[in-house]
């Protein structure tokens, strides 16, 4: 698959439009994924997932050939998806989710935070209860906890991804762990 | 650092894949004498098993498509060259055509370095390499301009080609802002500027011409 990437890679840098669709149908998934993981609701993942694949498009030149081409785009995801949630107006949530877009409601997820531990969370339940608890880690540990567990990611590709030490890497997959680890404890 | 948290910064190695054997053994150690600690590598462990059993997120339905809808604009030479490349056959063809018309070359070369020409002359005003169609003149059929630019303040009733030079707005010569009056283009606009686009004309031309295709 890699080869057949790099070789569409190739073809969109030499302006062939039509060859990026391949690469937008086969990482469309995971990227959509990582936004939703990141920013917690389908509307704002739906627009950044998209804003990725389009500043992937306009800056196909500066991407590195002798790179892998996955590191990169998930950069560029990573950093519009820390972005957003930085210029985020502190009621976006509850307003985005009043809305109606997918995802949990407004009231549902006042509620979820208020799970008390000896409550049994099993299936959806249980999902939404997880996907809360990654949305409220702090950004810089939450992308590392989503690429590692989620989307599966060497601490090496993270490394890279993110373009932050390995030692750094690590002090933040260890502090997630253990954020996660008391909320999820009880579960 | 105490026994404990050094045995939990332990399990993080650990979980990480980092541990040496001597670290092994201090961790394995710890973990014999304290029931906290087992505990605590359980949770961590459970935490992590509960992050990968988070289902599989897909993108909307019409997600790619929405995507490549808005991209920027190709160029238009690429264009070109794409749908030579699925058009094997006519490639053929153009080729074969490039012998067959031969002159087309010097054709381009030589009006490289012609003057301004314009297929029809009657009202049209020429300020040096630019030809201008004025208000309220309507040009009756094809309008070819090779080698100038053109302004099209008025209507041309077919279509347009300029060969070596550029449609330009209006208002870039007089001035009057973005909202000066555009004339009307009753047909398609070519802007013939390369040699790769002038026997792409050329080939258009000779089949719409023989087979009246277009
Ligand atoms: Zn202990």
């Amino acid at each position: 698959m890699d080869q057949i990437i790099r070789e569409k890679i190739r073809e969109v840098k030499k302006g062939d439009q039509a060859a990026f669709s391949d690469v937008v149908e086969f990482y469309q998934h995971k990227i959509y994924q990582h936004c939703y993981r990141m920013l917690g609701n389908a509307h704002e993942a739906e627009d950044m997932a998209q804003e990725a694949f389009i500043r992937a498009y306009i800056n196909i030149d500066s991407f590195d050939d002798g790179r892998k081409f996955s590191t990169w785009l998930y950069r560029i995801a990573t950093n519009l998806t820390i972005d957003r949630i930085r210029k985020r107006k502190p009621d976006y949530f509850l307003d985005a989710e009043i809305k109606g877009t997918e995802g949990l409601d407004m009231y549902s997820q006042l509620a979820s935070t208020d799970i008390s531990p000896s409550d049994k969370v099993e299936g959806i339940e249980l999902q939404r209860y997880i996907h809360q608890e990654i949305s409220e880690l702090p950004p810089k540990y939450r992308s590392i906890i989503i690429l590692r567990y989620i989307e599966e990611f060497s601490l090496q590709e993270i490394s890279e991804i993110l373009d932050i030490p390995l030692g750094t890497v690590k002090t933040r997959i260890h502090r997630g762990r253990e954020a996660l680890r008391k909320r999820l404890r009880h579960v | 650092m105490n026994a404990h948290s050094e045995s939990i910064a332990l399990m993080h190695k650990y979980l990480d894949g980092d541990l040496n054997k001597t670290e092994e053994q201090q961790l394995q150690g710890h973990l014999e004498g304290c029931e906290d600690c087992q505990a605590h590598l359980r949770e961590l462990r459970r935490t992590i098993a509960l992050l990968q059993s988070t289902e599989h997120i897909e993108a909307p339905v019409n997600f790619a498509d929405k995507v490549m809808n808005h991209l920027p604009k190709e160029k238009k030479r690429m264009k070109y060259k794409r749908w030579f490349k699925t058009h094997p056959i006519l490639v053929a063809a153009a080729v074969f055509f490039i012998f067959m018309l031969g002159g087309m070359f010097t054709d381009w070369n030589q009006d490289s370095n012609l003057q301004l020409v314009v297929s029809k002359q009657e009202n049209l005003i020429i300020k040096g390499d630019t030809v201008i169609v004025p208000k309220d003149v309507v040009v009756d059929g094809d309008l070819l301009v090779k080698n100038g630019n053109l302004i099209i303040k008025g209507v041309v009733d077919g279509n347009v080609t300029i060969v070596n030079g550029e449609l330009l707005e209006s208002n870039s010569l007089d001035g009057e802002g973005l909202m000066a009056s555009v004339g009307e283009i009753n047909g398609e606009l070519k802007t013939v500027n390369r040699m790769f686009d002038w026997l792409w004309y050329q080939i258009k031309s000779f089949f719409s011409g023989v087979f009246s295709t277009d």
